[in-house]
């Protein structure tokens, strides 16, 4: 009989309390497997190519919010550049393609963010190497939308249904319009899943999300303080549109009127660069960041320096937490194994009668010490993954995290030899006191 | 010669200070295959001695010789694994682990051997001793009779050549002392193994041929004064 074996059956002889000592460690892992799994799932989310674009730009500001606002959705954007800069863009050589995207709305029902664009964002990859695939048409009148998957799924709307967004938020007021579902996405485990996308036109056309001429050249003046001729061609399209709004004084203001691209302002503009010059990308951007008041950055960078820095610190908090857990659940099986030796000395004194050398009781101790943390370890390790299993629907619903219940990181890979030193290191003391045992002493007790 | 003690000096430290003589014995063998009863009065170093015997204690001074080895001699290790390959000891409360079969209770008596585990005989052991249908069953399923059968199996195990009981049959009931006894007479018998049983009855060593009173030859007096100072 071996000595694992002897330390089987002496578990199995108090069940109970080993039961106990072995739940408290498992739920410790299992805290620890699930922080792992999200942990996992966030950075997954936030690190891989994402979005199918080399820069994204913005307005000066938070290159991390620009990133979270343009392509995660979970920021309110910074500010909005002039319309006139996105064809500016798409003059560079560079450049491939410039996608436009204003956003700050939200669906009346779920808030879910509402984004205008053009077709061309649809017809780009979303990741590199992905296209989307969606049931339903294409946008083609003012006030067609085509929505993420998460958003069919919670809203429970689907080509056809009619809906209204809020102005600047949750907390918005309620615009006028009607907007139809002309087509649903299918899943991309993108923050697209959780965007209601409309033509960047309607996203013009709703009233209020004109701002009123004077505003406008003031913002322009400041823009392009550099650049006299194109603020000139800028000026002389405000001239014209003002000149056609007082002639019509029935068209409230805040509404679009045909509006030149003087007039209209894009929150963001995802750029693709020629595949072939990858310093393109790098070239653009130091130009971008020298002009105006706009800024480029490569959507990786801030978020990786995000997670780095906040994110990863959170991480590894939770991590540490969780590890006290299991160090002090630890702590319990050395309590409840230390108690039992006064109540098993006979017993270790048959043993040692029976031929059993100190080494061999030492052993047995502390094999049961491992056995107790490792089985709880796989005990907490299939649960906590089976509880990402069970919950990684709902987690995708509230966060839009794609969570691979089964992903196994690294520290996992660490968990059971770590936990199996930590059986050893908490054995040693009982394990010790059975060693020391006096056999006549114990045979006499 | 299956056990020779040669010049046995015990002492104990006492709690006031000093040492209390316990066993001074200069001389005491018992053959191979012999069966002894060693009589003596309760806190006459009887234990004592059979834990000597045994190498869980250690004397002050002499030597203990199984099977033409001097187990004082010996590194505790080395003792320990003797203890485990020739020397079988079934105790007065039968000491069966509680979280083990019959059946891997007598196992765990081959366990510490260093032969192996031999089921079968284990099995066999267990027939022998009328238990072949308690196999399975823990120890706190079993009568009284039943459990120190078991510690009996479990002694004979190892194939020993030397068998020390301590008052095997104070606690069975009347009707199963004799039989507790005969088992453990025959089982040593059959395999030609010492037996020396310690008791404090003169009824358990009745059937014996060779009963011996402690008193009569051990002189705990002999234990030097500095030792015993």
């Amino acid at each position: 009989m071996s000595l694992l074996k002897i330390a089987w059956k002496n578990i199995l002889q108090r069940r109970v309390a080993s039961l106990l000592t072995s739940l408290s460690i498992g739920l410790g892992v299992m805290l620890m497997v699930l922080v792992l799994v999200i942990a996992g799932a966030v950075e997954i989310a936030f690190t891989q190519r994402s979005i199918g674009y080399d820069l994204i730009v913005g307005p000066k500001g938070s290159d991390l919010q620009l990133v979270l606002s343009a392509v995660y959705r979970i920021q309110p954007p910074i500010e909005n550049l002039p319309y006139m800069y996105l064809e500016q863009i798409r003059a560079d050589r560079r450049v491939i393609s410039a996608v436009p995207l204003a956003f700050g709305d939200v669906t009346q029902q779920g808030s879910f963010p509402i984004v205008g664009t053009t077709a061309e964002f649809f017809e780009n990859d979303y990741m590199p190497g992905r296209k989307f695939r969606f049931r339903g048409a294409g946008i083609e009148s003012l006030f067609d939308a085509i929505i993420g998957a998460e958003v069919a799924r919670t809203n429970g709307w689907d080509v056809g249904t009619k809906f209204s967004i809020l102005h600047g938020g949750a907390q918005g007021s309620l615009h006028d319009e009607l907007f139809t579902v002309v087509a649903v996405l299918a899943p991309t485990g993108t923050a697209n899943d959780r965007t209601v996308f409309l033509n960047l036109q309607g996203f013009y056309a709703i009233e209020g999300h004109e701002k009123p001429i004077d505003e406008v050249e003031k913002r322009l003046r400041d823009f392009y303080a550099a650049d006299p001729q194109r603020l000139e061609s800028a000026m002389q399209q405000l001239q014209e549109y003002r000149a056609r709004r007082t002639a019509r004084p029935d068209v409230p203001e805040g509404q679009a009127m045909d509006s030149p691209p003087a007039m209209q302002e894009v929150t963001a503009i995802l750029v693709k660069t020629r595949p072939a010059t990858p310093f393109d990308a790098i070239s653009l951007s130091s130009e971008l960041q020298k002009g105006f008041q706009a800024m480029a950055v490569n959507p990786i960078r801030p978020i990786q320096r995000f997670m780095s820095s906040v994110v990863g610190n959170i991480q590894k908090a939770l991590v540490v937490l969780t590890a006290i857990i299991i160090l002090v659940s630890g702590v319990g099986i050395f309590v409840s194994i230390y108690n039992s030796m006064v109540d098993r000395r006979r017993e270790i004194g048959v043993m040692r009668a029976l031929g059993a050398a100190r080494h061999h009781v030492f052993g047995i101790i502390l094999a049961e010490a491992a056995l107790l943390c490792l089985g709880g370890a796989a005990g907490g390790w299939l649960t906590g993954h089976a509880l990402a299993i069970i919950a990684s629907p709902w987690v995708i619903q509230q966060t839009g995290l794609l969570i691979d219940p089964w992903a196994v990181s690294a520290t996992e890979a660490i968990l059971f030899p770590a936990l199996g030193l930590l059986g050893v290191l908490v054995g040693f003391l009982p394990a010790l006191t059975a060693y020391r045992t006096d056999v006549a002493e114990a045979l006499s007790s | 010669m299956s056990l020779l003690l040669e010049n046995i000096r015990k002492t104990y430290r006492q709690p006031e200070g000093g040492r209390l003589p316990v066993l001074g014995i200069e001389q005491f063998q018992l053959q191979r295959g012999e069966q002894a009863a060693l009589i003596g009065s309760s806190g006459g170093g009887k234990t004592t001695l059979l834990n000597i015997i045994a190498g869980i204690l250690t004397p002050d001074s002499g030597k203990v010789i199984i099977d033409g080895r001097d187990l004082v001699a010996m590194p505790e290790v080395v003792r320990d694994r003797y203890r485990a390959s020739r020397i079988g000891i079934v105790f007065q409360t039968f000491n069966l682990l509680p979280a083990f079969t019959a059946l891997e209770n007598v196992m765990l008596g081959m366990t510490f051997s260093g032969r192996g585990v031999d089921q079968n005989f284990a099995r066999e052991l267990l027939q022998r001793v009328g238990l072949g249908h308690r196999l399975h069953h823990s120890p706190k399923r079993l009568s009284v009779g039943e459990q120190q059968r078991v510690a009996v199996a479990r002694s004979l195990a190892k194939k020993p050549v030397l068998l020390l009981t301590d008052e095997p049959t104070a606690n069975v009931d009347p009707a199963n002392q004799q039989l507790i006894l005969d088992l453990i007479r025959d089982s040593c018998r059959d395999h030609n193994v010492s037996l020396l049983l310690v008791t404090h009855s003169m009824e358990a060593a009745a059937s014996f041929q060779r009963i011996e009173r402690l008193q009569d030859f051990n002189r705990p007096e002999l234990c030097a004064p500095e030792r015993s100072a």
